[in-house]
């Protein structure tokens, strides 16, 4: 029986999906060690812990809420001091942070201060006797280490999207703390927090490409291809050779031999069937989805998911459930 | 997918850690900056001017040359590396290198005086100047002592008369080292160099049309019409037809290298296709015909770096002999015509679309195989070595 | 300024590589090795501060075995003015057995900025800059995307899912650098041949304890290609759900 501790991040003054799926992945650890006690630390604005019941539907038995107006934005400073303090060793045998933007600046602070063990951006985990094995991605996800963290507590942070949120409601304890540093003695300042617009990305950095070719039938329909790069916030928009040389797009967008070669985390083929030189262009992306009317279409042979129709009936309803996976995120 | 070269023998053994470096960094400007461009300078027919600037600043042009004239005073294996990773883009690209380091700066740096140097070098170096070399003309080419420009002396200076042709840079040069007779012309002891700035009265360049072959690079002829000089625009120790041919050793050597980054780069593209080619439910790569053609590829590719590295060496250790070159410049650019021709056909339809490259090196390296002594001239001055007796 | 930039040599994973026969570790059969993509961005940062706030000194630091000479000189060509090498062969895994050491190397040494590359494309573990600014005491950003400094102050942004965060920090301070801020220049030739000529001092890592290891090393099972999902429009929550739960990019 083992007690775990997890960070509930938050932004603006609600819980993000991440700090669900660090609470599960602690419950599921408490469970299996034969039913120990999860404690989730939330910091945050005034207010944050009216909704510590959000995590207690997750299965967390004791929530310590520290509220402090001047903690409205993420202050790496006073967090990693004070989830240090709430995590002092002895008293828990996992802490589970978050792999997102903030969770990666946090962690590996409070693992310093404590002197212990991190494994970070891990997708799976159990523990083992006097360790913890750790799934994680390594050379840049082209392999994949098992991980042996000793000590305690020993400190994970969990790749979002990596542990689906499970909800085992209980109804929690709310203690309130105090932070342990003063949120105005604090060196790093965030000073502004601002939602990002969809920006056109560059091909070569964006993290998702999505591609048309001559099945989008004209220029115009190359809105579809538009307002599905932007439905995924990150994407950039690339195209056949076909369709730069019927001046459809800009050269600049040609990916294949003789445009851009990408090879983005998803590639998004829409109307493409993957002549040669296209596919070298992108073949390297990691996961590759094609919409395609014709099912023995090239493009199929290298995709991990395709989906055969008419790309008219289909990208619409696709940017409408993308929208909604990436809401559910942030 | 960056280019990552081809070393079946492990050759990168063989190179200090400067060779490599200065190999990878080449090869990675050469993807960054060349490749994305090539094909449709190839096409439209003209060399990438805007590229100067950014090989000056890399350091390539004269690259073996002394730090002291701005070079970066690299070892020959290194200047050949660069030559190698420059062809593997386009051969246009590394003859544009080729003649102003070693048919310009060199016969500057070897033949001209102290004062030619310091005013020429450094800004050729820079790429501030761009150079051309004039020795053939129109009726020789494999013959040059039969040359007839002529440069006739006067009370304070030299006149130039003639035409040369083939000459790489030419449209685009600002200065030009031309070779001419000083006396009689059937006495080419009398070949003497002289430093031409290309705005003087009387010299005039036009582009060669029509090329099939290296075009992304300027070709032209130079007219020369009572070209007026001052006396110090000779170079004081040039001499004799030896002089020019010293150069064309150079260049040679370079070629030597640069014929197996063209067929590095045909070979790899053939490589990567047959993976990818899927024809009677399978990748081509996996058929007999074309696992010997990679095999003969490979198999050339390995000999040819072999051949050059001790060459190299041997240049570094002062040995190396005209000979030896002719060897090389031989048995490599022909081994590249080979593997870009082969590769083409691997390539299928698909071998003759500008968007793959080996078309482009195979037509390029025929004039590769035609210049700088042409193959079966490097056979004659092998048979002479063999034998002791000419046969032209 | 004085700038010291943490760099790591690993392994160029764009080639294929295989697995040792140990089950743990990279086959060193023909691999190459080179500068952290992430790394060269904070290489090209400090490089460009240097430019703009007058000449000061730019450090590379890495932690290796003599290997990793190479890779120091890599730097140098591209206009670092020396560097340190603390020998460690292996590199422990652990980001705070290293961070302990790039700590005790640095700390006290007068440096206005110390640099990291976000996360090294070997272990992808990102925690050795923020760990060794915490075991320095000194103020951290991670992953910025963009820097401004001035008299005596930094500001920073960074990229949040769906957001960016505008950071303030006063100098000294510990800073991991995201790509695109600045692509790393290529070294000139004459770079390289100076670089043969800038020190490099060498000596043992004091390395910090190590809690974590890898047990094994394995290549991520392979999907199935040309896999179809479904026809049509119906299609489409099954193809959300693969991405989201199967293949992780959404």
């Amino acid at each position: 029986m083992a007690d775990m501790f997890a960070c509930a991040e938050s932004r603006s003054g609600s819980f993000r999906k991440v700090a669900f799926e660090a609470v599960t992945a602690a419950r599921h650890a408490a469970d299996a060690s034969g039913g120990g006690k999860v404690t989730v630390l939330a910091i945050g604005p005034p207010g944050l812990s009216a909704k510590a019941a959000e995590l207690g539907r997750f299965g967390a038995d004791r929530v310590i809420v520290v509220e402090h107006a001047g903690l409205a934005r993420y202050s790496p400073e006073v967090f990693a001091a004070t989830a240090a303090v709430q995590l002092q060793p002895g008293s828990f045998r996992v802490g589970f942070f978050s792999a997102s933007a903030e969770g990666r600046d946090l962690a590996p602070r409070v693992a310093a201060v404590l002197g212990v063990g991190l494994a970070s951006d891990i997708t799976a985990f159990e523990i083992s006797g006097d360790a913890v094995l750790a799934r994680h991605p390594v050379y840049v996800g082209k392999a994949v280490a098992t991980l042996r963290l000793t000590g305690t507590p020993a400190l994970v942070s969990l790749r979002p999207g990596a542990i689906a949120p499970v909800e085992q409601a209980r109804t929690p304890q709310v203690e309130v703390a105090a932070p342990a540093l003063d949120p105005a003695a604090a060196r790093v300042v965030v000073t502004e927090l601002a939602q990002r617009a969809a920006a056109r990305m560059d091909l070569g950095e964006a993290p998702v490409v999505v591609s048309g070719g001559r099945g989008l039938k004209s220029a115009e329909n190359f809105k579809l291809v538009e307002d599905l790069a932007s439905a995924f916030g990150n994407a950039a928009v690339g195209a056949t050779r076909a369709v730069t040389d019927d001046g459809w797009r800009p050269s600049s967008d040609q990916i294949g031999q003789t445009g851009r070669l990408v090879s983005p985390a998803l590639y998004v083929a829409v109307g493409i069937s993957g002549a040669i030189q296209h596919l070298a262009g992108m073949r390297t992306a990691k996961v590759i989805v094609a919409i395609n009317r014709d099912k023995d279409a090239p493009i199929f042979k290298v995709a991990d998911y395709g989906i055969v129709g008419d790309l008219f009936e289909i990208v619409p309803p696709l940017i409408e459930a993308v929208k909604r996976a990436r809401a559910e995120q942030q | 997918m960056a280019f990552t070269g081809v070393d079946f023998y492990q050759m990168d053994g063989l190179l200090s850690e400067e060779e490599r470096a200065v190999r990878d960094t080449v090869r990675a400007w050469v993807d960054e900056h060349l490749m994305p461009i090539i094909g449709d300078c190839y096409i439209e027919g003209r060399f990438p001017k805007q590229i100067i600037p950014g090989l000056a600043e890399l350091g390539v042009l004269g690259a073996n040359l002394p730090e002291e004239f701005g070079c970066a005073g690299l070892n020959n294996v290194a200047y050949g590396l660069i030559m190698q990773e420059l062809e593997r883009g386009d051969s246009g690209i590394r003859s544009f290198a080729s003649v102003q380091g070693a048919l310009v700066m060199y016969p500057i740096y070897s033949m001209g005086s102290d004062a030619q140097k310091k005013q020429w070098l450094p800004r050729l170096a820079a790429g501030k100047e761009i150079g051309c070399f004039g020795l053939t003309e129109p009726d020789y080419g494999s013959n040059p002592s039969g040359m007839i420009t002529t440069a006739k002396e006067t009370k304070d200076g030299w006149v130039l008369n003639g035409v040369k042709m083939w000459i790489t840079n030419g449209s685009q040069a600002t200065v030009s080292v031309i070779w001419a007779k000083t006396g009689p012309v059937d006495d080419p002891k009398s070949i003497r160099g002289f430093i031409v700035p290309t705005g003087t009265k009387g010299y005039a360049a036009k582009d060669q049309k029509g090329k099939l072959s290296l075009r992304a690079s300027d070709t032209s002829e130079i007219h020369l019409e009572d070209v007026h000089l001052p006396k110090d625009a000779i170079l004081p120790k040039s001499g004799g037809i030896k002089s020019p041919l010293s150069c064309l050793t150079q260049a040679r050597y370079g070629i030597s290298w640069g014929a197996i980054g063209a067929a590095m780069a045909c070979y790899d593209e053939a490589a990567q296709y047959s993976k990818q080619r899927i024809m009677f439910g399978k990748p081509i790569g996996g058929t007999q015909i074309q696992q010997v053609r990679l095999a003969d590829m490979l198999t050339e590719i390995t000999k040819a770096q072999l051949l050059c590295h001790q060459l190299g060496r041997l240049k570094d250790a002062g040995t190396m002999t005209p000979q030896q070159v002719s060897l090389a410049k031989r048995n490599n650019v022909n081994m590249a015509c080979d593997i870009a021709r082969e590769a083409r056909r691997l390539l299928g339809a698909n071998g003759i679309l500008a968007e793959y490259h080996s078309m482009r090196h195979l037509a390029n390296l025929e004039s590769v195989y035609t210049y700088e002594g042409t193959h079966d001239m490097h056979s004659l001055i092998l048979g002479q070595e063999i034998t002791g007796i000419a046969a032209f | 300024m004085k700038i010291a930039v943490c760099i790591k040599r690993v392994p160029d994973t764009e080639m294929r590589f295989a697995i040792a026969s140990d089950g743990k570790s990279l086959d060193p059969a023909g691999l190459k090795f080179d500068i952290s993509d992430f790394d060269g961005y904070a290489v090209e940062v400090a490089l460009r501060l240097n430019e703009q706030h007058g000449p000061g000194e730019v450090v590379v630091v890495a932690l290796g075995p003599d290997a990793l000479q190479e890779t120091l000189r890599k730097a140098l060509s591209m206009g670092v003015d020396r560097g340190v090498h603390l020998q460690a062969d292996p590199v422990p895994f652990d980001g705070l057995a290293i961070a302990g050491a790039l700590a005790a190397e640095l700390k006290g040494q007068g440096f206005d900025l110390i640099l990291f590359g976000r996360v090294a494309t070997d272990t992808g573990n990102g925690t050795v800059g923020p760990m060794a600014a915490q075991l320095m005491d000194l103020p951290c950003v991670t992953a910025i995307a963009k820097l401004d400094i001035a008299a005596g102050n930094g500001t920073a942004q960074r990229e949040l899912e769906g957001a960016t965060e505008t950071v303030g920090f006063p100098l000294p301070a510990v800073l991991t650098i995201d790509e695109g801020i600045a692509r790393p220049r290529l070294p000139s030739l004459k770079g390289i041949m100076a670089a043969k000529k800038k020190p490099i001092e060498s000596r043992p890592a004091q390395l910090g304890p190590v809690h974590l290891t890898v047990e094994k090393l394995e290549f991520p099972p392979e999907r199935a290609a040309g896999r179809i999902v479904g026809e049509g429009p119906e299609a489409v929550a099954e193809l959300i759900r693969l991405l989201h739960e199967e293949a992780k990019v959404l």
